[in-house]
């Protein structure tokens, strides 16, 4: 019988035959925390009778939500969260390094890895061939310590995307169309895994934005296979050592099977306040927004400064509209800075923030008033996610926020490019 | 182990109750003072949550209870308010997991016939849920037992201090 790619990570690290359905105990390649969840995982690690860390060198604390620290609190966090590090021999990622799910993509994630992390985006990561998963503050103390978790074998949804992408259409329209088409919960402890011809030939930005999203949908992970694209990614980061081939079985068993041809495809916007509640961007050309906030995880990489400067070149963010943009990473924005990217976004009238979290959760940067719409390229528009529970948020593609940036009011991207 | 007979008033919320409405990511400054951060609980859903529960109160939520982030904290000041149980139709995985590590029973049942205001009585042995306000009488599905262990030994640090190790 064949192995869906869960099936086939699980099975590999467990050293079991791992099927749907079982309960596994699986070693962890990587374990993290980011500084608003990180906090409360120390405690709990404290609370533990053995206080070591089973891999200081693949235990990671990332300081990006709140980075730099906004307020007196937070600052005591990071002081805390720095100290354990210390204490620990841990990895550090202080302010300024870049949001957790890009450095781990960068730096840390490989094929067939396990990685739990203390933040839902955990899965970003499945975009490797990892499987990637989020877990609260007691799973990861207790993975910091023992070096291993309990996982349920997930069922698996496989997604076939075939078809070419339509000018000013994307992965981030793709993912969700994905989400709106089965729901914030359709896929609640299932797998989603990704295959087709579309799938062949993404590069690993595009995979990236869509394993990030599978959480949006409930999944567990979100993975893709490891191939030729990974192979160079990793070779681009200087990892080309750490590249194997993974691909699901044949015969595999899937749950459910979902088929979407992209070349019909709209750009796509999510409107308040969930993440399914899907339209096309081209009927919501009423709604003026306040503020466009390119970045985040889901969004903050180079090529999405490239595609946002490339909208902007020689045009005007409309008068009344905030535009911020935040790289994913310190490496993105080093990139940005020299292919003259930040440059172009400033000179539209954008505003460049250090690479982090940014305006994304509430805490800094960007938090909405009373009332105002923001357009955002992050993957979540939960009431009171950007700091105000009376504001409303539209995710969207890096092109559709660029675009409704300068008309002022949600714009196809079409109309512009 | 956990009371298994539990007893208090239902408060109702509708579907996709996001970590963000049960504690707020704009609160984050808070995390290292639980007691000030769980006098926001719920605060985004029903600001007037927070005063009126009491010890041995249900949240009862429609599907998807818990969606979004993997905060820890949305079942702890749950936990910290004095609510003995959520019961919901379907609730976030992470979530789900979280609220078991910290001991907090969530069950899933038909939550449609449960207004606000309604005593229940819960038994988490036998897996009933009575609405002594309605006579009526729920089942909920029972908790897997390789979570309920962790469920009765207080939480997975409890658990894991105790045992040493999965036993799964």
């Amino acid at each position: 019988m064949g192995k869906t790619l869960s099936e086939k990570i699980l099975s590999d690290k467990s050293g079991t035959d791992a099927k749907a359905g079982d309960i596994v105990i699986s070693p962890v390649d990587l374990v993290f925390v980011q500084d608003t969840t990180g906090p409360l995982t120390v405690r709990q690690f404290k609370a533990g009778k053995k206080q070591t860390l089973a891999n200081p060198a693949r235990s990671a604390v990332f300081i990006d939500h709140a980075a730099p620290s906004p307020n007196r609190a937070l600052s005591n966090d990071h002081l805390f969260l720095r100290q354990f590090a210390a204490d620990t021999g841990c990895l550090l990622f202080d302010a300024g390094s870049g949001v957790c799910h890009q450095l781990v993509a960068e730096k840390l994630a490989n094929p067939g890895d396990v990685i739990v992390g203390a933040d839902s985006h955990t899965v970003t990561a499945g975009a490797l061939g990892a499987f990637a998963t989020g877990m609260g503050s007691s799973d990861i103390a207790v993975a910091w310590s023992l070096g291993k978790t309990w996982l349920r074998v997930p069922e698996t949804f496989k997604i076939n995307v075939s078809g070419k992408f339509p000018k000013g259409v994307g992965a981030k329209d793709l993912i969700l169309h994905l989400i709106g088409l089965i729901g914030a919960d359709g896929a609640t402890y299932r797998a989603l895994e990704f295959s087709g011809d579309t799938i062949d030939k993404m590069p690993m930005n595009q995979r990236l934005t869509i394993a990030n999203m599978a959480v949006e949908a409930g999944a567990k992970v979100g993975l893709f296979p490891s191939d030729k694209i990974t192979q160079a990614y990793l070779k681009s980061q200087g990892r080309a050592d750490k590249y194997k081939p993974l691909q699901p079985d044949a015969y595999a068993i899937y749950e459910r099977a979902i088929d979407i041809d992209v070349s019909s495809l709209e750009p796509t916007v999510s409107k308040p306040h969930t993440v399914d509640n899907t339209a096309a961007a081209r009927d919501l050309r009423d709604i003026k927004i306040n503020q466009a906030f390119i970045g985040t995880c889901t969004n903050g990489r180079l090529e999405d400064m490239a595609e946002a400067a490339s909208i902007l070149k020689g045009k005007k963010v409309h008068e009344g509209v905030r535009l911020l943009v935040c790289p994913a990473s310190r490496q993105i924005m080093l990139e940005a800075n020299r292919a003259g990217y930040t440059n172009t976004i400033i000179e539209a009238g954008g505003l460049i923030l250090p690479p982090g979290c940014a305006a994304c959760l509430g805490l800094h940067q960007g938090i909405l008033g009373d009332g105002e719409v923001c357009i955002s390229t992050a993957n979540r528009n939960f009431k009171g996610r950007m700091g105000n529970p009376d504001s409303f948020i539209y995710l969207a593609s890096t092109a559709t926020a660029a675009a409704s940036a300068i008309i002022g009011r949600i714009t196809d991207p079409r109309e512009v490019l | 182990m956990l009371h298994t007979l539990l007893k208090g008033r239902a408060f109702k919320f509708g579907d996709d109750i996001s970590t963000d409405l049960i504690i707020a990511g704009k609160y984050a400054s808070l995390r290292s003072n639980l007691p000030e951060l769980a006098k926001h609980v719920m605060e985004d859903a029903n600001p007037e949550f927070a005063s009126k529960v009491q010890p041995g109160d249900f949240i009862v939520g429609g599907s998807n209870f818990g969606l979004g982030s993997s905060r820890e904290h949305a079942p702890l000041v749950i936990k910290m308010a004095g609510v003995s149980a959520i019961l919901a139709k379907s609730f976030a995985r992470i979530f789900f997991r979280n609220a078991i590590n910290q001991s907090l029973p969530v069950l899933i049942c038909d939550t449609g016939k449960i207004s606000e205001g309604d005593q229940l009585e819960v038994s988490l042995d036998e897996g009933v849920i009575n609405n002594v306000t309605k006579n009526e009488k729920y089942t909920f599905t029972r908790i897997p037992p390789a979570m309920l262990s962790i469920l009765n030994e207080g939480g997975l640090i409890p658990y894991i201090n105790k045992y040493g190790d999965f036993k799964i």
